[in-house]
């Protein structure tokens, strides 16, 4: 087993532990946390294959956030009212359950995620950058001038999404929906980066004339890869709904782009569990450090900037050293 | 005579005021080494970029096998059976030299849009790729990180690469710059042998090598073919040795 194996392994087992102590201790804040820090760590899986695994440095993954929010939001809002959500060709009914709703998450945010990789993959490199956030920008305008859900002032859902045979509404169960699915998408992660696919698409990311000169073209070796991630992403956003029964153009907002790029980028990126350490390591600044002073942004700029100049590997490298050979 | 496999006619190409490619034509048969000769920035590499489809040419065409490929672009040229290794390595640096020949293995043997089985458990390919690597004389080399590889042994990976493209053609830029005596004595060994296998366009200054290999050489000075013929013809004409071989041989 290798170090960063290790590493890995304690920091599941530790995102484990906390909450279920803090439900012996009868901490519903902490489960609570912990909840975030699974949910927040899924977003930035999602990023870290378009990140760390293509080199795409996406800002506009808010974008995706707050589709697959919206997503849970409106299909629950449109259950409890009992309207249906579309009326023609065909009735469409919204729904509270999860297991309808990630799957819609997941189909709306890969559209998205295709057409806006489609046009930003014609470019590169800041020009990149600029695209994906101004598409999620476009996205976040759209929401707070579209009054049918809530606008402005976001939507509230009232009701936790439902799962068959659990009680969603108590936190830790809702944690363990959210946990188990942090490792799905990791287990996801490893099979992906092992695969012929993986093989491809770090090519794409060393060197795209590599992959020219074998036959294989760089654009739809990233686009997979950009659906991909996006997707990811957007189980995040509907997760993120649920925790909150609330979602607000806030989650498409660049603040939520450059918060899912800093979890990847404090983590360590590319590596498998970065997202993971990284989003952990943010939920603990918020709420150690915002409580002691306003500054706590302030804070995380210079570690981050730390990180950037002298650890590149993030959290995961400073715990388990460099990396290995592929 | 065969029918050539490669057909480049009247090519031109311009980088501003230069003619990079002046009205090119030359052609490559089946079994042959055609070597391309000519003084630094004659426009040989840009002549291989258009052939495979990085550069777009301004005037002329290409055939491949009688179908003209010129509006396709490098990466079909390249499933199509144009294989090519570049003057300055062109590899992914971060992974392996076995995940190098594995990247072309897998694009030639099926598809890469494939998300769940590890590559490296897939015994047909990584056998695939280890065969290549043994045939360049890579084989104890092959879980070595590609930037941690010898110059020789970059260039030794390309080779090895086009291969397992299992190629038509071989377009090969330079394949001797660098390699020292014993490199390049054993590469002109492989390459004897490998025309059985596809034909060669070979770009190369080590006349050593090009006069032992090739079965047509065409000099390309300034962008323009001033002579293609046998390596006698080419060796004994008094416009090439003017042009080039003057400085070269002398
Ligand atoms: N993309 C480009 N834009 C402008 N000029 C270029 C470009 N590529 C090549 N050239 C010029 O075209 C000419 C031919 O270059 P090329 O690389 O084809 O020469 P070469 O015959 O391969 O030389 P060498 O033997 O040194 O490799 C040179 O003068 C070079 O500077
Ligand atoms: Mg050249």
């Amino acid at each position: 087993m290798t170090r960063e194996t290790t590493v890995n392994i304690a920091l599941a087992i530790a995102l484990l532990a906390v909450p279920i102590g803090a439900q012996f201790a009868d901490h519903p804040f902490i489960i609570t946390l912990s909840t975030k820090v699974a949910i927040f760590a899924i977003a930035g899986v999602g990023l870290n294959i378009a990140l760390g695994y293509g080199g795409l440095i996406s800002f506009g993954h808010a974008a995706f956030f707050g589709l697959g929010g919206y997503a849970a939001g409106i299909l629950a809002s449109q259950a409890l009212n009992y309207e249906p959500l579309v009326t023609w060709p065909f009735e469409i009914q919204g729904t509270t359950q999860m297991l309808i709703i990630w799957p819609v998450a997941l189909c709306i945010c890969g559209a998205a995620a295709l057409v806006i990789g489609a046009m930003s993959l014609r470019t590169g490199g800041v020009y990149f950058i600029m695209i994906t956030l101004a598409f999620a920008q476009m996205i976040y305008y759209f929401a707070i001038s579209w009054p049918a859900y809530g606008g402005e002032d976001g939507l509230s859902i009232y009701v936790r999404s439902k799962f068959p045979g659990l009680n969603t509404l108590d936190p830790i169960t809702f944690f363990a929906i959210c946990f188990a699915l942090l490792i799905a998408v990791l287990g996801f992660s490893v099979l992906l980066t092992h695969s012929r696919f993986g093989l491809a698409l770090s090519a794409a990311r060393q060197n795209p004339q590599r992959l020219t000169s074998v036959g294989v073209r760089p654009f739809q070796v990233q686009l997979t890869a950009f659906v991909i991630s996006g997707m990811i992403t957007g189980l995040a956003g509907a997760l993120y709904a649920d925790l909150n029964r609330f979602v607000s153009p806030a989650m498409f907002s660049w603040h939520t782009s450059g918060e899912i790029m800093i979890f990847v980028i404090l983590g360590g990126v590319g590596r498998l569990f970065g997202p993971l350490a990284g989003a952990a390591l943010f939920i603990l600044l918020e709420h150690l450090l915002g409580g002691i002073t306003e500054f706590w942004q302030f804070l995380l700029g210079m570690l981050l900037l730390l990180i950037v100049l002298f650890a590149r590997g993030g959290l995961i490298g400073l715990l388990a050293g460099g990396r290995g050979n592929v | 005579m065969s029918s050539a496999i490669l057909e480049v006619e009247d090519l031109s190409k311009r980088f501003g005021a230069l003619m990079a490619s002046d009205h090119v034509t030359l052609d490559l048969r089946p079994g042959e080494i055609h070597a391309l000769i000519g003084p630094n920035g004659a426009g040989k590499s840009t002549l291989i970029k258009q052939i495979v489809g990085e550069l777009h040419h301004d005037a002329g065409t290409i055939r491949f096998n009688g179908r003209r490929i010129d509006d396709l672009d490098a990466e079909a040229r390249a499933k199509m059976g144009l294989a090519r290794t570049f003057q300055v390595s062109s590899l992914a640096p971060e992974i392996s030299a076995l995940h190098n020949v594995l990247l072309a293995v897998q694009a030639v043997e099926g598809s890469v849009f494939r998300f769940f089985k590890p590559v490296i458990r897939d015994k047909k390919l990584v056998a695939a790729a280890m065969d290549n690597l043994m045939r360049v004389g890579l084989q104890d080399r092959a879980m070595v990180r590609t930037a941690d590889l010898s110059h020789g042994e970059r260039r030794q990976l390309e080779m090895a690469i086009a291969l397992a493209l299992k190629p038509k053609v071989f377009l090969l830029d330079e394949p001797m710059a660098g390699m020292g005596p014993d490199g390049s004595q054993q590469l002109t060994k492989f390459l004897a042998r490998l025309r059985d296998e596809a034909p060669i366009l070979l770009v190369e200054h080590d006349m050593d090598a090009v006069f032992a290999l090739a079965d047509r050489i065409s000099v390309l000075v300034y962008g323009q073919i001033i002579a293609t013929g046998s390596v006698d013809e080419i060796r004994n004409s008094k416009k090439v040795r003017s042009a080039y071989l003057g400085e070269e041989l002398a």
